[in-house]
């Protein structure tokens, strides 16, 4: 009558052997080390720009001092020690509005990059477990948001939501959502007809079991992929809706806005749209290359192209 | 052939169906209620003038009846009026409509025109400063913002070279010079993502191509190494690349929607988000579908030209 009584060891080892969820535990660490080697420099300075980018967001403001929303000086300053990148058309400090934009575009690619990989796991692993009526449907939505170009949708609900930037996030999540639903449901229904995923509802593993344990480790190379794209889509994304007042604000600094009211004084100082522009180029470069470098080292049936073109069935 | 024609078209016309269910209901689900929005913060506004407004909108009724009846008269050429100018809407979408083609299709012939010859240079001489240079300037293609870029060409073009493009629209059909000093710009902005695109999907089938066989053997048979590289490899190499080009017209209108503000040209970017802060939503549902409907005919085309180029498709 002991309470702790443990559960009776199972008789097939299933689970510890044959089990992917561990085999992806040991591989990656074997493939990232590659990203090291000399052989893959690509995904190397990927990496590094990323890493100096969130540097940047994370820490810019400290070694930074300005305010970026305080008149620290004349108007149109050209650049000097005081103000390397010169003053806007108030007079704020354009480094300290660029450090900002920095973080603002690390939020926007974060939070809408999550809410794409949360509802596009669930909406295709609905898809792909249940089939029929549940997948036709998911899968009709998922065609409607494909048939309209990514800007032109998120424009259309950011602008209908009403412009600010928690609305932008939402759209551009919505927007880069059907591409993880589709990966996510290819993958799924290619893992269910496995005979490991058969032994295991054999064995009386429910649904939500077998995704977890099976489906979700195998999937984990393309997804990581494809995150790391869409985060380039998302920022590139936030900019131009940004650009086109549909996202952040002002006076609050986003790359975007700044880029946007730059172009207004591009005669007196280009500066003002020169940096912005420099610094959304760089990220999404980083990103790019990053993407490349770990397709190259997860999964080279992916294939060789980034961005936007999803792989025609 | 006419059966695969019928079966694409046939494919076409309910994924067509299907996007405008679909943007009709994202008009009405999204939150806010169009009249109240339309009627601001007028309080003094009586429920008599709002159901006018209401009914004048075709927003009385089910949604079906009001799906029926906006669909039912596009079908006779009529999207209602704007809510701004009243003028009819279709005079609008096909205007801006227009605007937004000749800079897509003009993009689009610069991104192959430069692209691919690139993409050949890059796969033939693999591995040399030629190739290095084309990866990594694909590369920063992909990365560079549309929006800068033109900003970056203005620039560039106003200090070097003295010249700003005329900031009003030139129709092709008055003035066709101007016309194009206009938009060349715009459609080199736009373009450059997509030539990346290009030039790295034709470097990647080049060097697939350029290991087979049917390549070896014609250049063990004699055949100099120009012809085997136009005749032999690139029109193999070109096939998967006309796949990418329906969905890059997507892009490009996208990329075009931004631009266009920038040069103040009138095309469908520049309506639309007009209509979306003059929340015009009669501009905004037919021009959302107008543009859903260039895209799914580009891919049809895509599809049939495909079926051409690679008769095995055809018989499956």
């Amino acid at each position: 009558m002991s309470p702790r009584r443990r559960a009776p060891a199972p008789v097939f080892a299933t689970e510890a052997v044959g089990d992917p969820a561990t085999a992806w535990g040991a591989l990656p660490r074997r493939r990232l080390a590659s990203l090291g080697k000399w052989r893959n420099p690509i995904g190397l300075v990927g990496a590094a720009i990323i890493v100096f980018n969130v540097l940047v967001a994370l820490f810019g403001s400290l070694a930074w001092r300005a305010d970026p929303n305080e008149l620290v000086g004349l108007r149109f300053e050209p650049l000097s020690w005081a103000h390397p990148m010169g003053t806007d058309e108030i007079g704020r400090d354009t480094l300290a509005r660029v450090i900002h934009g920095a973080q603002v575009s690390l939020q926007v690619g974060a939070i809408s990059v999550s809410i794409a990989f949360v509802g596009g796991v669930v909406f295709g692993m609905l898809a792909g477990y249940y089939k029929g009526i549940v997948d036709t449907l998911l899968m009709r939505i998922v065609d409607i948001m494909f048939s309209l170009p990514g800007i032109v949708l998120a424009i259309v609900i950011a602008g209908l939501l009403g412009p600010n930037r928690r609305n932008a996030m939402i759209a551009i999540g919505i927007v880069i959502l059907p591409a993880f639903a589709r990966v996510v449901r290819g993958a799924v229904l290619e893992v269910m007809g496995y005979p490991y995923t058969e032994s295991a509802r054999a064995l009386g593993a429910g649904g939500w079991r077998i995704m977890l344990r099976h489906v979700i480790p195998n999937i984990g190379a393309p997804l990581l992929v494809l995150v790391t794209v869409y985060l380039s889509v998302a920022i590139l994304a936030e900019a131009a809706l940004s650009f086109l007042g549909l996202g952040t604000q002002p006076p609050e600094a986003s790359w975007g806005g700044m880029l946007s009211t730059g172009r207004t004084y591009i005669d007196i100082t280009p500066w003002l749209s020169i940096f912005p522009g420099a610094a959304i180029m760089i990220v999404v470069l980083g990103f790019n290359l990053l993407g490349d470098g770990l397709r190259d080292i997860l999964d080279p049936r992916l294939g060789p192209h980034v961005g936007d073109v999803p792989v025609k069935k | 052939m006419g059966g695969y024609v019928l079966k694409r078209i046939g494919l076409a016309i309910p994924t067509l169906f299907v996007v405008s269910v679909g943007i009709f209901l994202m008009v009405r689900l999204l939150p806010g209620d169009i009249i109240d929005i339309l009627f601001g913060g007028d309080q003094t506004a009586s429920e008599e003038v709002k159901a006018q407004a209401r009914e004048q909108l075709g927003l009385n009724g089910s949604y079906p009846a009001q799906y029926w009846r906006w669909i039912s008269g596009i079908f006779q050429g009529d999207f209602g009026f704007s809510l701004r100018n009243t003028e009819p809407v279709s005079n609008i979408v096909l205007k801006s409509l227009y605007v937004t083609l000749e800079l897509v299709l003009l993009a689009l012939l610069i991104a192959v025109v430069v692209g691919v010859p690139l993409g050949v240079i890059s796969a033939v001489k693999r591995d040399s400063a030629a190739d290095y240079v084309a990866r990594i300037g694909g590369l920063v293609g992909l990365s560079i913002p549309s929006f800068w870029l033109a900003t970056l060409l203005l620039l560039f073009t106003s200090r070097v070279l003295g010249w700003v493009p005329p900031l009003i629209y030139i129709s092709p059909f008055h003035d066709p010079i101007g016309n194009l000093s206009q938009f060349i710009l715009p459609s080199i902005s736009i373009s450059v993502f997509t030539m990346a695109i290009v030039m790295r999907m034709v470097r990647a089938t080049m060097l697939e191509v350029l290991g087979q066989d049917y390549v070896r053997t014609a250049r063990a048979k004699g055949v100099n190494r120009r012809t085997v590289i136009s005749k032999h490899a690139l029109r193999n190499a070109l096939i998967p690349v006309v796949t990418i080009v329906g969905f890059e017209v997507g892009v490009l209108i996208g990329g075009a929607a931004i631009v266009e503000i920038i040069f103040g040209l009138p095309g469908v970017g520049y309506t639309l988000l007009q209509a979306i802060f003059g929340r015009d939503y009669p501009v905004i549902q037919a021009m959302t579908l107008m543009i859903a409907f260039v895209f799914i005919f580009a891919n049809l085309l895509v599809d049939l030209l495909y079926g051409v180029l690679d008769p095995r498709i055809v018989q499956e």
